[in-house]
């Protein structure tokens, strides 16, 4: 029996599965080089070196971006850059903490016994047993009164007032973080022997000493691993940050939705075209650096 | 002092998971008691939380309303117990059609030619990593009236000289479940995948000299197998489902009215946080009972981790 053999089932089952994945994203790229600014049908590409160029019936000037003239519109719209600005304000702060503090925990875990243990466990499995609404609510509940009590109680006004914004968004991302990068640092302590840790203490080593040349070279992979999937949940939280933004700490997924409930541009694909072609690099440089990893092991 | 620090192990494990337990205790823990505390309390007129303890508003959520029309003391009002019954059938029905479409294709991959599997799933990896709320967006332009869905069936009618009028695809149940559908399949087909690579290819040949077919051999061996990965799957799929309200906000509209809309309803628009937080702690209850009874009969392993 070929153990690659192929039923025409299989086969068909698959050619549908991959169009219903990427049709969507397709059409959405697509429909970023629209000559139409209402963006309801595509009206076609919009042409490289003319003059004027006829949009939903009139006569406009053509921009010197040519096709890509949604994609200029989107360098040049401040809203969408200063979004820009916060999601990545926020994924790499949050990243750099949620790294540090939920390794430190994942060496607790693996590596010690305490008496907190159990509770340590339970409040970072929680997290990825419960739907993120629930999370976010409760934040929300914890910010609003906490931030209600204080305000009172140190008669805070106008502009020293504790309201929502990046320092809370930041926060409650960390929080949402941490449980994942725990796990996968876990599971890359889990495979590794604790005799060689032993034998640097055999060797004469202190416990620093140990961790900085035998444990965190072995786990600099998960370090990092856990950092990048921190950093992506971090750039693509919706939820979380729904309920913890305040003015000024709009992220760019906070800022799609508010568009898709008003007026939809072409400017909104040209956006969802830069994002699906960076996470495509991003996976394809992943991918060929674990192939080659692989390969040399 | 130092010293002593350093013979106590067990100080020394506290010290470490230290950062992330009170981190949780105060962004997890204490917001869950706040939660509860509040769902039990009542709204003032003017939006703020009067605590107390009362269980209208779970009474509301299941149909008993103290807030009739006719001024009675009590009514039975369905409204949100539809809305939790909508939730939870349209979760099982997303899922089992997740499941449907998940499992050729993750058997597809977990029986490719190695050096095809990571090109194979590269390419479910990408429609994963884009933003949940461009997702969205692109089923949005799909299922317009004007949308490309109509745009397509207006051509092949042309084609074969019928009349045809655009279908209204967008704001029903239907378009929700594409949706929810659309953003979930990839958490199902990676740990299947995972519990699928696992499976020795000796299995197959044992099966296959055994004389079973490959109807036979799919029931009896490579089914039971991939449970654990089927079961992570639908914990990945189930509990996002329950609790997602932007799918149904922008796919549904104003006409599907899940769970989650609720909740972020009483938070941002009706102001009465008691009762959103008596809806979500339902909602956490309800998906801790599926979860818990569903893993207590499968199990699952490492093909959480693995997606």
């Amino acid at each position: 029996m070929n153990p690659f053999r192929r039923s025409p089932f299989i086969l068909a089952a698959t050619v549908l599965v991959y169009t219903f994945l990427y049709a969507p994203i397709l059409v959405l790229i697509l429909y970023s080089f629209n000559a139409s600014k209402a963006n309801v049908t595509f009206e076609g590409f919009i042409p490289a070196f003319s003059q004027n160029v006829v949009m939903d019936g009139s006569l406009v000037k053509a921009s010197p971006c040519g096709p890509f003239h949604w994609f200029c519109e989107l360098a040049k719209n401040r809203e969408v850059m200063d979004a820009a600005k916060n999601t990545l304000t926020i994924a790499f702060t949050a990243t750099i903490i949620s790294t540090i503090i939920g390794t430190m925990a994942a060496i607790a875990m693996q590596r010690y016994d305490f008496k907190m243990k159990p509770f340590s466990q339970l409040s970072l499995y929680i997290p990825i047993v419960i739907p993120e609404i629930v999370m976010g609510i409760g934040i929300l509940t914890l910010f609003s009164q906490l931030f209600g009590v204080l305000n009172s109680a140190f008669h805070l006004t106008g502009g020293s007032r504790l309201a929502l914004g990046l320092g809370t968004v930041i926060v409650s991302h960390i929080a949402f973080m941490v449980p994942f990068v725990t796990l996968v640092v876990q599971a890359r302590l889990q495979g590794f022997d604790k005799a060689y840790e032993e034998a640097a203490m055999d060797l004469g080593a202190n416990e620093w000493i140990t961790f900085r040349r035998v444990t965190f070279p072995m786990i600099l992979p998960g370090v990092l691993s856990g950092a990048l999937l921190a950093f992506t949940l971090s750039l693509d939280d919706f939820v979380i940050t729904f309920f913890t933004n305040g003015p000024g700490s709009t992220t760019l997924p906070i800022y799609v939705y508010g568009l898709l409930r008003r007026i939809i541009t072409p400017q909104v694909n040209a956006l969802s075209t830069v994002w699906i072609t960076l996470v495509f690099l991003v996976v394809l440089t992943l991918q060929i650096v674990q192939n080659r990893e692989a390969k040399q092991q | 002092m130092l010293k002593r620090l350093r013979e106590n192990k067990s100080a020394q494990g506290t010290l470490l998971a230290l950062p992330t337990t009170l981190w949780m205790l105060a962004l997890l823990i204490i917001p869950l008691i706040l939660t509860t505390i509040i769902s039990f309390g009542q709204r003032s007129p003017d939006g703020n939380v009067i605590y107390s303890f009362s269980i209208d508003n779970y009474l509301r959520l299941f149909g008993f309303s103290t807030n009739c029309d006719n001024g009675a003391a009590n009514c039975f009002d369905p409204l949100y117990a539809q809305i939790l019954w909508r939730s939870l059938t349209l979760a099982f029905n997303s899922t089992v059609l997740v499941i449907m479409l998940a499992y050729p294709l993750a058997y597809f991959i977990a029986r490719a030619h190695p050096k095809k599997r990571n090109t194979f799933l590269f390419m479910v990896l990408i429609p994963l990593w884009t933003n949940f709320v461009i997702r969205v967006y692109a089923w949005m332009m799909l299922l317009r009236t004007q949308g490309v869905i109509n745009i397509v069936l207006g051509w092949i009618a042309a084609a074969l000289h019928i009349s045809f009028t655009p279908l209204e695809m967008l704001y029903t149940p239907g378009a929700v479940l594409v949706g929810m559908v659309y953003e979930f399949l990839p958490f199902m087909i990676l740990p299947i995948y995972t519990s699928l690579e696992k499976i020795d290819n000796s299995l197959y040949e044992a099966a296959a000299d055994l004389g079973a077919n490959s109807i036979k051999t799919f029931l009896r061996v490579t089914l039971p197998l991939s449970m654990p990965g089927v079961v992570a799957g639908t914990i990945l799929v189930f509990i996002p489902v329950m609790g997602t309200f932007i799918v149904s906000d922008i796919l549904g509209g104003r006409q599907v009215i899940l769970i989650g809309n609720l909740i972020q309803r009483q938070f941002l628009d009706a102001r009465d946080p008691t009762f959103g937080s008596a809806a979500s702690l339902i909602l956490m209850i309800m998906t801790l009972i599926v979860t818990y009874f569903y893993t207590r009969k499968f199990g699952f392993g490492e093909e959480i981790v693995a997606a």
